[in-house]
C-alpha cells in the first residue's frame, strides 16, 4: 500500500478521467495520478480531496482496490467544497492525500457469514468491501448486501446493485423509505430487512455504513438477531482536516476518527454512540 | 385448497401465536381460513369494516395512502411472514389505510369480529390475544418512527455531512 506523501499535508495531483451523474446530487468520478504512479489503498479507507483554490474535504474510496491505479470516489453535494469537487469535469486535476485510516477488517469475515448493511450514500464506503469480498467469495458463508434508501431515485448504483442481485451467490435486498404506486421493491426501514435477511447470526461478521443514528439503530437490529457486538463494525465520521491525526479536529472521545477508525468495531464505541456532546 | 383444520399447523409453526394455549388454538383454527390475493387486489380498503386480519404466507402486500389524482403513497411493504391489520381492534373498528396485493398474496385470514366478541367475553383469552399484538404494533411504531426521521435526507438538523457519506 502506498501511504501519504512524505509530508502528509502536500495533496498529490490527481486528473480526472471520467465522471458519472449517479444522483441529483451526487456523482463518481475516476482519477488517475498526474505523476503516472500507482495508488493502492483498502476498503474504507478515504482520500482528503482538494479542489484547489476552495478547500479540502474527506471523501471515502468507492471503488474496487484490485483495479490498480484507478482511483474512484462517489461525492454527494452537501456543501462549498464537495459542491465544487462535484462540479469539477473530466480532464480537470483536483489534490488527493491519503489513504488514511483503518479499512473494512474483511478478513475477519473468513469462513463466516458477511452481512453488508448501507444507509443512503453509506453504500459507496461499502462498495469497496463488497468488490474484495466477491473476489474472495470462496472464503466467506453467505453473503449479504441490504441497503436502504430514500427513494427509488435515490438507489445508489443502481445497475451495479440490479447486476449484484442476479448473482447466485449474492443475497441483496433493497428497501426505500418512501415511494409511489409503481415500485414493487420494499418499503421501509433497512433494519427491517436485518430481522428477515438469510444468514447465521451466530457466524456472522457485518459492515454497516450510513448515517449515524441508522447506523446504532442498525447494529441494535443485528445484536436482536444474535450477532455479538465484536463482529459488527461501522464507519464513524467526525469533522476531519488533516486525515492522519495531527490537528485534532475529529478527535472522538479517546480516538481521533481519521487514524483509529473511520471503521471501528462497534463493542469498542457503542457505550459512545449515546452521548450527546463528545 | 387447504382446509381450516389443516391450518393449525401453520399457525402452530409461527413465531406469532407460540405459546399460544388450546383455547386460542382451536378459536384461531376454526375462525381462520386460507386466502389468496392476485397482483392488485385489495386486503384493506381505507374506511370500510376492517373485520379481518391476515397472516402472510408468500407474496409482498403494500400499505398505502390513495392520493386522489395521484398514484398512491406507499408506507410499508408487508411480506411473508407478518401479521398484518389492527384495526379489528380499535374502534370504530374501520381500516385507516389501503392494503394491495404488490405479487400474487396467500395469507390466511382470521376472523377478527368474531375474534373480538370471544375477547370481550372471556378477558383471559382477551390478554392472550393483546399481548401477542402490542408488541408487534410496538416495534411497527418504532419502525415507522425511524421512517420519520428522514435520515438519508441532504441534511438533518442543519448538520453538515461527510459528502462521500
Amino acid at each position: 500500500m502506498s501511504g501519504p506523501c512524505s509530508d502528509p499535508m502536500q495533496p498529490r495531483p490527481f486528473r480526472i478521467t471520467k465522471v458519472r451523474k449517479e444522483l441529483s446530487d451526487t456523482v463518481t468520478m475516476d482519477l488517475e495520478p498526474v505523476d503516472g504512479g500507482a495508488f493502492a489503498y483498502l476498503p474504507g479507507q478515504f482520500n482528503m480531496l482538494y479542489v484547489f483554490g476552495t478547500g479540502e474535504v474527506p471523501i471515502s474510496i468507492s471503488g474496487d482496490p484490485a483495479e490498480g491505479s484507478r482511483l474512484v470516489h462517489t461525492i454527494r453535494a452537501v456543501g462549498a467544497v464537495s459542491g465544487a469537487l462535484c462540479s469539477v469535469k473530466k480532464g480537470g486535476v483536483v489534490g488527493v492525500r491519503g489513504p488514511y485510516g483503518m479499512p473494512w477488517p474483511v478478513e475477519v469475515g473468513h469462513g463466516h457469514d458477511l452481512v453488508f448493511v448501507a444507509g443512503g450514500v453509506g453504500l459507496a464506503p461499502l462498495r469497496p468491501a463488497i468488490y474484495q469480498a466477491m473476489h474472495d467469495r470462496a472464503k466467506f458463508g453467505r453473503v449479504v448486501v441490504l441497503y436502504g434508501a430514500r427513494t427509488p431515485d435515490d438507489i445508489l448504483f443502481r445497475k451495479e446493485v440490479e447486476q449484484w442481485r442476479s448473482r447466485f451467490d449474492l443475497e441483496v435486498a433493497v428497501t426505500v423509505d418512501r415511494a409511489v404506486g409503481d415500485w414493487n421493491g420494499n418499503v421501509g426501514v433497512v433494519t427491517k430487512l436485518i430481522e428477515r435477511a438469510g444468514f447465521d447470526p451466530t457466524s456472522t461478521v457485518s459492515f454497516v455504513c450510513g448515517p449515524e443514528v441508522m447506523m446504532r439503530f442498525a447494529a441494535q437490529s443485528l445484536q436482536k438477531r444474535g450477532v455479538p457486538a465484536e463482529g459488527i463494525y461501522l464507519s464513524m465520521e467526525r469533522n476531519m482536516k488533516c486525515g492522519c491525526g495531527l490537528c485534532g479536529h475529529c478527535q472522538w472521545g479517546p480516538h481521533f476518527v481519521c487514524k483509529d477508525g473511520p471503521v471501528f468495531r462497534y463493542d469498542r464505541i457503542a457505550s459512545m454512540l449515546t452521548v450527546r456532546e463528545l | 385448497m387447504v382446509h381450516s383444520h389443516d391450518l393449525g399447523p401453520v399457525i402452530d409453526q409461527h413465531p406469532f401465536f407460540q405459546g399460544i394455549g388450546q383455547t386460542l388454538h382451536d378459536l384461531l383454527v376454526g375462525c381462520a381460513a386460507n386466502v389468496r390475493f392476485e397482483a392488485g387486489d385489495y386486503l384493506a380498503r381505507e374506511g370500510q369494516a376492517a373485520d379481518t386480519f391476515y397472516l402472510i404466507r408468500t407474496g409482498q402486500v403494500a400499505v398505502e395512502v390513495d392520493v386522489p389524482g395521484k398514484k398512491p403513497i406507499i408506507l410499508e411493504t408487508m411480506s411473508e411472514g407478518e401479521v398484518l391489520g389492527w384495526s379489528w381492534m380499535s374502534p370504530p373498528y374501520h381500516s385507516t389505510l389501503d392494503a394491495r396485493a404488490v405479487t400474487l398474496v396467500r395469507a390466511i385470514s382470521f376472523d377478527g369480529k368474531c375474534l373480538r366478541a370471544k375477547m370481550e367475553a372471556d378477558p383471559k383469552l382477551g390478554y392472550e390475544v393483546m399481548r401477542r399484538f402490542v408488541p408487534m404494533m410496538a416495534h411497527r411504531l418504532s419502525l415507522a418512527r425511524m421512517q420519520l426521521l428522514d435520515l438519508y435526507a441532504p441534511s438533518v438538523g442543519g448538520k453538515k455531512r461527510k459528502a462521500g457519506k
